[in-house]
């Protein structure tokens, strides 16, 4: 389909470089008040006294807001984060006040005379700590307060917000059967989503109490259902509007500004107020991405098929829970990576820290457990002395396999990685694990990861698309989908494009999503949307075509079966000259004589999710997303065997994208994700002292990668389609990013003869590792 | 000698061709009072601290980023932002055709460093290139993107005018 | 947004300049001379600095000039690093200018307010550290002239009122062999772990450093040690780096052990470069 495989720009693309695209901050500020938050200096404390009378009696200060005087409690899953401290803060950087007044100057000059007395409390930075006996239990109200969370098994009086585990074949077996073992440790430190838009919020209410929130969210609808939720709203009466949205990467799904706009504007009788958040508050209150510890035991037989493994997973969710129970979850569901274990004993835990608290972050953990899987399998590859590109094809899932929980695998729900790992051969000309010497003191070498995910909506998300016209026949195209960089918009009105054999052209997008007038997009992550929305949008169409069709048939008094629709136009087949413009016939026809035939075509389509499963709780046998996509991933450097320096050369993925929208936006979303995990793997972290003070609060110290120290990216794709996906496309916006940290470690490993346990890798680490001798 | 000393004062500035009136503090930043005053927003906050490059503007014909220059010390020199360029920049429509953005917020920081880059050394080189735009971070794009559309226009070597 | 008020003063001559800080300091303004503003910018931002008056130091003539004045290379205060970098009169210290930040900033940051900035790098200071460079002070009392390696110990030593005019460098300096290294953590763009400047003068090598160590220093005895040419390279580096430990710095971009092992071998692979100069 020639719309299809198109190369497209983005729809909105001439906003975006003329400065026209507006994003959550970009509304006039005129005759808002300002809010900013006082956050906790501590990482773990008792509130003693808060003090907010010297603020008060600033002139233009109009409330000045502490936990106490909204004691409600949040979490998407588990509710146990206050929307400001109450008692006790768990991370450096919470919330504890809020000031809110006529303008920014006066928000801060109060702020400063807010007094709060702490009493310091130890804190927890590690999950190893936080399981230990005597460790200051976090949430010791978890597990109690609200008993019936489904899917969700906090273990109360622990620090365990949830835990999820998977039983298959039988492990003391498989162990038998193995000829070759290894056994490792990791751990991955966390780092930040730092989309380049910081998070922010608005709101009002009106008299009659009708609250307007606008946000940089990826999660409008649940913006909405948490709002009404925590404050007994009906949620008919508030409207969440999302402009775009400046980068997301999962930093935006989790709710929590939008709460402290909503209490700063109820405090103030409603009045509009912006709340201002620095980049600074940015990193170190709002959430991150998670930290992980991991142990990894795998086996393998003498022809190198792993038999079992036992692999523990401790995602260090920090001071609250939001998604990252989810993500522990998912962690056990997909955590072997894309290869058949039979025997398979995993645990996976969420712990509490005294960490910054985690959300989603792009890939859903899938890098972060991926980096420590993949490095396992390196060193079994070599234990079994067999190349690593070959050792990940001999076990890499195919059809027929089971997964984890028991899904059994078809061409349409996995894809094709054999494929997949035989095309990354050839387009990276893999090396082998010998490093090349090119200089006295540098050697070239490569690194292999397998990457696989699968989503972990709930059963039952859906989404939504409406159609309507314009007088020139034109459609505008309406979806709950956010825009923040992922081009959905452009993907969906290309598939639209294609269903009604129309030009893109004509395919007119609406952006902001405004809950009142789009339709209920789940959220916009997981890299679902894709298929969701796209699945919707298919059906609206349907909707529209065959609206179309029956008012046409009305008008040249024939059958439906007789008309075709493209181009704009409804005609008869067999005699194409009979035909009528969509502009003559979508608001109703008119016939010749005056008559009015039909009615307007509007066109609706929805979707929800089927056939998805909670997991077993004793062996995780379920079904926990759509499909999976897989792929695999090289990256190739140069490196300083004396000083442990490194320059990267190339970087690759090989993924099954089950078919072409778009391509050239296929290749650019994934070079993204790849260069975002290069950033992780190189140089991305939160430093946090052992107070649990966060050392790199700002861009200066908390480094992303700039151009020019960039590998080249090449992408390559392999075609399975996914039967029950729109055209047969899979989810794939998050999926570069995942296998690039492990490929960079299994290539660093190499050079340096060590064993990368860590991230980031920096040559510091590199070097530390080298002067313990350990390999 | 030339000072501002009251809590707020007027100030007269030269955007984009046009002169316009402000009532700012003398502590306040260009950024803002681009923004809020004026409601060109193409410049973006993205850390405030000089870092990110999204505020960047040309003042004078030299980027800048407008987060790092006080509004009363743009009087008397000259502003160009994203908006000024109304499209008819070889940065914009080399951005657009070789999808050097996803999110786009990075985009007019980025393009005000192309454009003053293309104005004052159209000559420049890879590494001259290179030099200027790592002022800038972009989080989505693999900037090879950005890298190819900024290429282009230098290869255009255009007339300057 | 800065969340304090400051006044802001644009002068015409030093003169005007320095009677209005000394005012402004009778007044207990807090006044601060403004170069490129990003340092002012961002710590007033951060609540880190809370200066009553900013006296902008872009208009006076003298803290403009950059130029050849009777054999020597005059700086004005003023002048950017972007200027420095462009015009190459001065390589080491337009090499230096283009490590600093990044291109943009290097648009605004100023030579006096790298030299006198609170932000420990002072990456600028290695050049004139090397060059026997001058630095012109206009006080109350007028012009005072220094040796740039006497007035910067660590830090730029000023008297109360004093604002750095001028740089003034012996010409016979400035097309001097030299060598420039600059390494950080892993991101280019980041303050550095350690730089070294080294400048070629009758024989024997000058080397300076920053980030090193707390402050930016040249080191005679460390000098002496470099330029023994029947010593290896390496040899010549451990020496160096069995002298720092101690003072070298430890922070979260690296530690000191770490620091020592990168200077080792940057200092052994500037000197196996200096065999061909
Ligand atoms: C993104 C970024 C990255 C950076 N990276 C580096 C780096 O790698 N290496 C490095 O060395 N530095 C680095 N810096 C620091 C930068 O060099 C300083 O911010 C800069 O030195 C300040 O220069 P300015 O002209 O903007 O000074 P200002 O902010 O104007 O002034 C700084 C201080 O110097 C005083 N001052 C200024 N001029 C004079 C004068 N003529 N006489 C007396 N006092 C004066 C001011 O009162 C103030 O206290 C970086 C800065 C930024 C923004
Ligand atoms: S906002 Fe100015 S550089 Fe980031
Ligand atoms: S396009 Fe999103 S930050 Fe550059």
């Amino acid at each position: 389909m020639s719309e299809l495989r198109r190369n497209v720009q983005r729809k909105e693309s001439w906003d975006k470089v003329t400065g026209n695209a507006k994003y959550c901050d970009d509304f006039s500020v005129s005759g808002m008040l300002t809010a900013r938050i006082l956050t906790s200096p501590h990482g773990h404390a008792i509130i003693k006294r808060i003090d907010t009378s010297s603020a008060w009696s600033i002139p233009g200060v109009k409330a000045v807001i502490t936990g106490k005087d909204f004691p409600v409690l949040c979490g998407v899953l588990l509710r146990d984060r206050p929307a400001l401290a109450i008692d006790r803060v768990r991370y450096c950087g919470e919330p504890v006040a809020l000031v809110v007044a006529l303008d920014e100057e006066t928000a801060l000059k109060a702020r400063d005379l807010i007094q709060v007395e702490y009493e310091p409390l130890p804190v927890i930075l590690d999950p190893a700590d936080a399981l230990k006996e005597g460790a200051p239990i976090l949430h010791p109200q978890v597990g109690v307060l609200f008993p019936d969370v489904k899917d969700i098994y906090p273990i109360h009086g622990t620090n365990i917000a949830s835990h999820y585990q998977i039983r298959r074949g039988e492990i003391q077996a498989g162990w038998k059967a193995c000829e070759y073992q290894v056994e490792e440790d990791y751990y991955l430190p966390p780092s930040d989503h730092l989309a380049m838009e910081v998070r922010t919020a608005r709101a009002q209410i009106s008299a009659d109490g009708k609250v307007k929130i606008t946000t940089t969210s990826q999660a409008p609808f649940s913006v909405k259902k948490q709002i009404a939720e925590y404050f007994k709203i009906p949620a008919g009466q508030i409207e969440v509007h999302v402009p775009l949205v400046g980068g997301g990467f999962g930093g935006k799904a989790s709710v929590m500004l939008e709460i402290l706009a909503y209490i700063a504007s109820r405090k103030v009788g409603g009045r509009p107020v912006r709340l201002v958040i620095t980049r600074e508050e940015d990193l170190q209150s709002a959430p991150c991405r998670l930290s992980l510890r991991s142990k990894i035991k795998l086996g393998a037989d003498c022809q190198g098929k792993i038999q079992a493994a036992e692999i523990t997973y401790w995602l260090d969710c920090g001071a609250y829970s939001d998604i990252a129970p989810n993500m522990a979850k998912s962690m056990a569901s997909n955590g072997t990576g894309p290869y058949y274990i039979p025997n398979l004993f995993c645990n996976s835990f969420c712990v509490y820290t005294n960490h910054t608290y985690a959300t989603s972050y792009r890939s859903f953990g899938h890098e972060s457990f991926t980096y420590c899987l993949e490095r396992a399998m390196d060193r079994l590859a070599d234990r079994s002395g067999i190349d690593p590109l070959e050792f990940r094809l001999i076990n890499a899932i195919r059809p027929g396999d089971l997964t984890p929980t028991q899904v059994q695998c078809t061409p349409s729900n996995t894809g094709n990685l054999v494929a997949c790992l035989q095309k990354v051969k050839d387009l990276a000309k893999w090396q082998g694990t010998a490093p090349i010497k090119i200089e006295p003191n540098k050697v070239r070498v490569q690194g292999v990861s397998c990457l696989w995910k699968s989503a972990s909506p709930p059963t039952n998300a859906v989404s939504g698309a409406m159609i309507t016209f314009n007088p020139d026949g034109s459609l505008n195209l309406n979806t709950g989908v956010v825009e923040m960089g992922s081009g959905n918009k452009t993907n969906l009105a290309q598939i639209l494009a294609a269903k009604m054999k129309l030009d893109i052209s004509q395919i007119h997008v609406v952006y902001d999503v405004d809950t009142r007038l789009n339709p209920e997009h789940w959220k916009t992550v997981a890299s679902l949307s894709g298929y969701m929305a796209g699945n919707a949008v298919c059906q609206a169409a349907d909707d529209v075509l065959e609206q179309i069709r029956t008012i046409a048939a009305q008008a040249f008094e024939c059958q439906k079966q007789e008309l075709e629709i493209a181009d704009g136009m409804v005609f008869i087949k067999n005699n194409p000259n009979c035909y009528l413009l969509f502009k003559d016939i979508v608001a109703g026809y008119k016939a010749p004589d005056g008559r009015s035939i039909g009615e307007p075509v509007l066109g609706r389509g929805g979707f929800m999710l089927k056939g998805l499963s909670i997991l077993d709780q004793e062996t995780g046998k379920g079904k926990p997303g759509p499909s999976w996509t897989v792929g695999v991933q090289i990256v190739e450097l140069e490196f300083d065997k004396r000083d442990f320096t490194y320059r990267l050369i190339e970087a690759y993925t090989v993924i099954d994208c089950g078919a072409l929208i778009n391509p050239q936006a296929i290749s650019e979303m994934i070079a993204g994700g790849m260069a975002m995990g290069i950033g992780l793997a190189s140089r991305e972290y939160l430093s946090y002292d052992f107070q649990g003070v966060l050392q790199s609060p700002t861009l200066r110290t908390y480094k992303l990668l700039h151009i020019g120290q960039e590998p080249d990216y090449r992408v390559g794709l392999v075609q399975t389609p996914q039967e029950d996906a729109p055209y047969g496309i899979r989810s794939l916006s998050e999926h570069g990013i995942i296998g690039i940290p492990a490929a960079l470690g299994n290539a660093l490993s190499r050079a340096a003869k060590v064993n990368c346990t860590q991230l980031p890798l920096t040559p510091e680490y590199l070097w530390s590792i080298s002067q313990k001798g350990q390999a | 000698m030339f000072e501002f000393t009251a809590d707020k004062c007027l100030i007269e500035l030269d955007v984009n061709g046009e002169n316009k009136n402000a009532i700012v503090r003398p502590s306040d930043l260009l950024l803002d009072v681009l923004r809020n005053q004026f409601g060109l927003t193409g410049a973006k906050p993205g850390c405030k601290n000089g870092d990110c490059g999204s505020c960047t503007i040309i003042m004078d014909g030299w980027p800048v980023k407008s987060c790092l220059v006080l509004a009363v010390e743009a009087v008397g020199h000259t502003i160009l932002t994203v908006e000024g360029l109304a499209g008819t920049s070889p940065v914009q429509k080399a951005f657009v055709d070789y999808h050097a953005f996803q999110c786009g917020y990075c985009t007019s920081g980025f393009l005000m460093v192309c454009h003053s880059l293309w104005m004052m050394k159209s000559d420049a080189d890879e590494e001259e290139m290179e030099d200027w735009l790592q002022s800038n971070i972009c989080r989505c794009t693999s900037y090879k993107e950005i890298r190819k559309a900024m290429e282009s226009v230098l290869l255009q070597n255009p007339q300057k005018s | 947004m800065i969340p304090i008020h400051f006044e802001y003063y644009r002068p015409q001559t030093v003169r005007q300049a320095v009677e209005t800080y000394i005012r402004l300091l009778q007044e207990k303004k807090k006044p601060l001379y403004y170069g490129g503003g990003s340092e002012i910018i961002s710590m007033s931002r951060a609540g880190d600095i809370h200066p009553g008056a900013v006296i902008d130091i872009k208009e006076i003539p003298e803290c403009m000039v950059f130029e050849e004045q009777n054999e020597r290379l005059v700086i004005g205060a003023a002048v950017t690093l972007r200027q420095i970098r462009d015009s190459r009169m001065f390589p080491l210290l337009g090499t230096v200018s283009k490590h600093i930040a990044d291109h943009t900033n290097q648009c605004r940051i100023t030579l006096g307010g790298n030299l006198c900035g609170n932000i420990i790098y002072r990456e600028m200071s290695s050049p004139l550290l090397l060059s026997d460079a001058q630095v012109l002070f206009f006080g109350p009392d007028g012009v005072r002239r220094a040796l740039f390696t006497d007035a910067f110990q660590l830090r730029m030593l000023m008297n109360p009122g004093e604002l750095l005019m001028q740089i003034h460098i012996s010409k016979q300096y400035l097309k001097s062999p030299y060598r420039y290294i600059k390494k950080t953590a892993n991101e280019k763009i980041d303050y550095p772990l350690m730089s070294i400047a080294a400048l070629y003068d009758q024989k024997s090598w000058r080397v300076a450093f920053s980030g090193l160590c707390a402050s930016p220093f040249r080191s005679l005895k460390i000098e002496e040690i470099l330029n023994q040419r029947h010593l290896s390279p390496l040899q010549r580096a451990e020496m160096v780096s069995e002298l720092v430990p101690g003072q070298a710095l430890s922070d979260y971009r690296g530690s000191s052990q770490y620091r020592l092992f990168m200077l080792k071998n940057t200092l052994a692979d500037m000197m196996e470069e200096w065999e061909h100069v």
